[in-house]
């Protein structure tokens, strides 16, 4: 007998009995024989809970603690105790897509609530359910805009996209096979005069560009929508979610998606996820929008309710012609979003972002004052993150301070003399001093 | 049991149309509109649209049903029945009454390939 | 729970000039974000609420009171396998040391690295195949990858004719939609009577345009289908490769292996055959497993142990390209892993034969009451079509009690319905998967309560077709809810 199987010997063998076979290996009497695998699993025999918190707890020992100025679209923000804590409600955690309005209100309810947030956020009229990261949520975006445009087949992307995100929807787009075209970085943005040359061309179905870029910069979009629009394509914004509280919205950009990772908002680095896609766009393009959405109606007594709506689009009654194959995203994450800003608030979003700002800039002033940096691009704009040329070798340079105990910025790719570093709210200036000491 | 409208000319798929003229009404039979149940929204091409005999034109959408729109026949689109934007409920009321596009048919032969109302009503039995 | 008082949404208990959190006061001074250019910050106010901890706290409990989950009840939800998700693997994957910025030195992540590698050879020993990827977020993300493996398979070999896959009629939606957004036509294979693919149907659709066929076996009505070896044999002959969609995977386990039943590609939904929690709709994780040959094709990055024991990440050249941000939903395979420890050679395989065992012995114990299209064994889940006809089901009389009536009618019992109007061979579809984790104490008490709903729907048909009566909310109006969409609280 084992913890998880309730079976005692006697209900198994009445059971056989109702089905009227002798053995649980009677179950598998139409499968061929010659199918069927006649030794042991190859696999450790089984653990007790002590021995499995061994094995794991020892793991867990080999991973180094490191002090982190890394970012590069993953960023070590502050989450309440109150958000991991409400997430484990096994409620929540332990139920499945709410198909069941009627025993499902917790998880309509906070989708809804994260949807109204993310909208609000970037401007937009609406939000879905969530998609997997915001690598993904880019694709879908891309797949939007060919959507829409039915005849059109080809969508440009900004070069000062995060790398992740660029090698992610190009997988897409060349299986999906649409034409993805890479607008050239002039001095670490964008070159808009070439976004503007292949846009009056009148064969583009879209336009996505990232807010802060790869590189760390904010970059002004002034023009781009009105341009996008005046020749019928989409324009679309990938934004660190944070940010969104305190930069100009894709909705104030004049964008019809907005698009990224809302890890950022109180979700752990978790060593790769699980973070969060946001996808929100207006009214016009629900029907092209792949993944769940919530929407409020009322039931059989006229009280306000949540139910998953305008499931037409999904894969499970479209098929091949549905918007998206996406099916279960990352619907819990919609919890940590929602829970995280409903703490926050504006004043807390903010003061996230003033003090990420304040220690970024105090942490890039005072390398470039050691004279062993410079900037990248010359002086630019940016809010928590920033890449800087380092004198010596930057490989060598982070790793020996790895060796010392800090995450010194992510390897800038394509730029092999570059570091980019990020500063949140979570780095002291204790720590930040600390780190220059040590440079 | 679903009505059927003697003149009309049916497609297997449930798609009726009704010609006057040069031009051919073609919407959803009322057997289509009830096995759907609640229509909530139309998916209609646009005016200047080619469509062709046998092919998708769009979609009729219901709560948990999605259908794809075959025409009938092949010609170009005059007319799309914009009510169905805001009402597509309409196809519930009367699925006969309410055509989804107007076309100027290219190829009236075309309507010799369909069903005449006798015929459909056998198929949806 | 009182849903008159603790009913409103988080933006209905905001009190302007409360707050929910704390922030250590900055020590830097001198910086500030209005510095920023005007035209590049925020414009508009946000809607979001000042709440204080207790508020929010209360209101996200409360609303927890309003969900069903595995912990609450019994979940026969078909074709989602909702297993009980054990509690050690949600403190071990909490463990401050797995929290790690993805681009950490890979010399300080090694447990890291080797849970995934653990995991990988685990499943690869389950399945029968060669390699496995974990980079895929959910089971969908896992067909499209494992797709992308098969059209990268024939590209690589100059072969660009293959634009077809072919897919059973009674398939999961995913698997047409995956196709298609993979840049395939997706061809539909018919079912026989029985729910098995119908190799006669499927023959004269081989040819050198098929790229592969997906299938899951057993089959989402439950059974097994006894012809795949020579449905292999067919896709293989004609070029194509097999997938197996492994959503149906729990069944199989420690009998009878995809990689040995023919599979070339596969995927694996941790969420269900391993226990990890479904979250209310991810996050999942749907790592794909190929056979050997085709390793080299699997996304980036990839996780290698070296010759001396370490483990490191690396890029392939000819791999399909990269389908995540990085590793993927690395917590949840941290609880597969403590899940996949616990069972050991041991129970593995027990898991599936008592989710066989607990199916079957629904289905015979229900068959009085409701109409069972297919004879015989079944595997882990199986269907019914409505309700007998004596009982109210008969499908001919337009106020028959539906498959949607008698699911309505379960959640007043206590009990999640199961998976409704799926697969589409039958009108009144009906499919339970019961999972092994569950007794024969709740299944006896699970199918007492359905018999007692179908002598209700034989003896007060309007009770039941008015259900639920019991529960938070009540039947939902929904075609309200795509003809008013409001999809936020400012459309209220």
């Amino acid at each position: 007998m084992f913890k998880y199987f309730p079976h005692t010997t006697d209900d198994i063998q009445q059971m056989l009995g109702v089905i009227g076979v002798q053995s649980l290996d009677d179950l598998y009497a139409e499968i061929p024989e010659e199918l069927k695998l006649k030794r042991d699993l190859d696999i450790p025999s089984e653990k007790s809970e002590v021995e499995v918190r061994k094995i794991i707890g020892d793991l867990t020992a080999q991973n180094k603690p490191l002090l982190c100025f890394a970012g590069g679209g993953v960023y070590d923000h502050y989450t309440p105790s109150v958000v991991p804590f409400l997430a484990s409600r096994s409620e929540f955690s332990t139920s499945y897509t709410p198909y069941q309005a009627e025993i499902s209100q917790g998880t309509l309810q906070y989708i809804f609530e994260y949807q109204t947030m993310m909208a609000d956020l970037t401007g937009m009229d609406l939000s879905n359910a969530s998609m997997y990261d915001g690598t993904t949520a880019t694709a879908e975006a891309i797949m939007m805009c060919v959507a829409q445009a039915k005849k059109r087949n080809k969508v440009l992307i900004s070069a000062t996209s995060n790398p992740q995100v660029l090698r992610v929807v190009e997988t897409y787009a060349h299986y999906h096979e649409v034409e993805l075209v890479k607008v050239p970085a002039k001095n670490g943005i964008m070159d808009k005069d070439i976004a503007r040359e292949l846009i009056e061309k009148n064969d583009v179905a879209g336009l996505i560009v990232s807010q802060p870029n790869y590189y760390g910069i904010i970059e002004d979009f002034t023009g781009l929508a009105d341009l996008c629009h005046a020749h019928k394509a989409l324009f679309a914004i990938n934004t660190m979610a944070s940010a969104l509280g305190v930069l100009r919205s894709p909705g104030e950009w004049g964008a019809d998606i907005a698009c990224g990772d809302a890890q950022s908002l109180g979700i752990p680095m978790n060593y790769g996820g699980p973070y969060i896609g946001y996808l929100c766009t207006k009214n016009e393009l629900v029907r092209k929008m792949p993944g769940r959405l919530v929407g409020a109606t009322t039931d059989a007594d006229g009280r306000r309710a949540f139910v998953l709506t305008m499931q037409a689009r999904e894969q499970h009654i479209r098929r091949e012609k549905a918007t998206s194959n996406i099916c279960t995203a990352q619907g819990f994450m919609c919890l940590f979003v929602a829970s995280y800003l409903s703490l926050m608030g504006e004043k807390g979003l903010r003061e996230v972002n003033e003090q990420s700002y304040a220690g970024a800039h105090y942490l890039h002033n005072a390398l470039l004052k050691t004279g062993k940096f410079e900037d990248a691009f010359g002086p630019q704009t940016f809010l928590n993150e920033f890449t800087v040329r380092v004198k010596c070798d930057a490989k060598t340079l982070r790793k020996t301070l790895a060796e010392r105990g800090f995450l010194f910025g992510v390897e800038t790719e394509g730029m092999p003399d570059c570091l980019t570093i990020a500063v949140t709210e979570m780095r002291s200036k204790q720590e930040i001093d600390s780190l220059i000491s040590n440079l | 049991m679903a009505k059927v409208i003697e003149g009309l000319f049916y497609a297997e798929s449930h798609e009726y149309v009704r010609v006057e003229g040069e031009y051919g009404y073609v919407g959803i039979t009322d057997y289509a509109q009830s096995q759907l149940g609640n229509v909530v929204y139309v998916d209609m091409p646009e005016v200047d649209d080619e469509v062709t005999a046998g092919e998708e034109f769009g979609a009729v959408e219901s709560v948990k049903a999605a259908s794809d729109l075959f025409s009938p026949v092949s010609g170009t689109v005059v007319e799309i029945n914009e009510a169905l934007e805001e009402q597509p409920e309409l196809i519930n009321a009367d699925a006969f009454e309410n055509w989804i596009i107007k076309v100027k048919l290219s190829d009236p032969s075309e309507l010799d390939n369909l069903l005449d109302a006798k015929a459909y009503e056998a198929i949806c039995e | 729970m009182n849903n008159v008082y603790y009913g409103k949404l988080v933006f209905e208990l905001s009190k302007p000039g409360r707050v929910g959190y704390s922030l250590p006061k900055s020590e830097i001074s001198g910086y500030s974000l209005n510095e920023l250019p005007e035209a590049l910050q925020r414009q508009g106010k946000t809607i979001l609420p000042e709440c204080d901890e207790l508020t929010v706290v209360r209101h996200y409990t409360n609303m927890s009171n309003n969900n069903f989950g595995v912990d609450t009840g019994f979940y026969p939800l078909g074709s989602c396998t909702m297993k009980y998700n054990p509690k050690i693997n949600e403190e071990l994957c909490a463990l401050p040391a797995f929290n790690r910025h993805p681009s950490t030195p890979v010399e300080f992540v090694q447990g890291s690295l080797k849970v995934y590698d653990e995991v990988q050879k685990t499943l690869s020993e389950i399945s029968g195949l060669s390699r496995f990827t974990l980079n895929p977020y959910a089971g969908a993300h896992g067909e499209l990858t494992g797709l992308m493996v098969i059209k990268s398979y024939h590209q690589q070999r100059g072969d660009n004719a293959r634009t077809k896959i072919i897919v059973p009629n009674s398939a999961h939606g995913t698997n047409p939609a995956s196709a298609a957004v993979a840049g395939f036509k997706v061809v539909e294979v018919k079912s026989l009577a029985d729910g098995t693919v119908d190799v006669e149907d499927l023959k004269p659709l081989l040819g050198p345009d098929v790229a592969g066929m997906m299938m899951t076996n057993p089959n989402t009505l439950g059974i097994f289908e006894r012809n795949i070896p020579e449905i292999a044999r067919l896709v293989h002959d004609c070029g194509g490769l097999m997938y197996y969609d492994g959503a149906n995977l729990n069944p199989m386990l420690g009998v009878c292996r995809p990689g040995d039943m023919g599979f070339d590609v596969m995927h694996i939904n941790l969420h269900k055959t391993f226990s990890t929690p479904h979250g209310g709709g991810g996050p999942g994780s749907g790592p794909v497993g190929v056979r050997k040959g085709l390793e080299h094709l699997l996304p980036n990055p990839q996780v290698e142990k070296l010759a001396d024991g370490s483990y490191t990440l690396q890029c392939g050249k000819n791999s399909l390209g990269s389908i995540s941000t990085f590793l993927s939903n690395f917590t949840v395979i941290i609880r597969a892993y403590a899940y996949l420890l616990s069972l050991g050679k041991e129970n593995v395989p027990m898991a599936g034969k008592l989710s066989v065992l607990n199916a079957n012995y629904i289905k015979e114990c229900l068959r009085s009451h409701y109409e069972l299209p297919i004879e015989g064994l079944c595997k882990h889940e199986f269907v019914f079509d409505g309700l007998r006809p004596e009982f109210g089901g008969d499908h001919h009389d337009d106020s028959h009690v539906t498959t949607l009536d008698v699911a309505k009618r379960l959640l007043d019992y206590g009990f999640h319905a199961p998976t409704i109007y799926f697969p589409l061979l039958f009108h009144e579809a009906l499919m339970i998967e019961p999972t092994e984790t569950e007794s024969k104490d709740t299944l006896d008490d699970f199918i007492a309560v359905m018999k007692r709903i179908a002598e209700e729907a034989r003896d007060d048909r309007e009770m039941v077709k008015t259900a639920p009566h019991h529960t938070p909310i009540r039947r939902l109006d929904d075609v309200k809810a795509v003809r008013e969409p409001k999809f936020t609280f400012k459309n209220l």
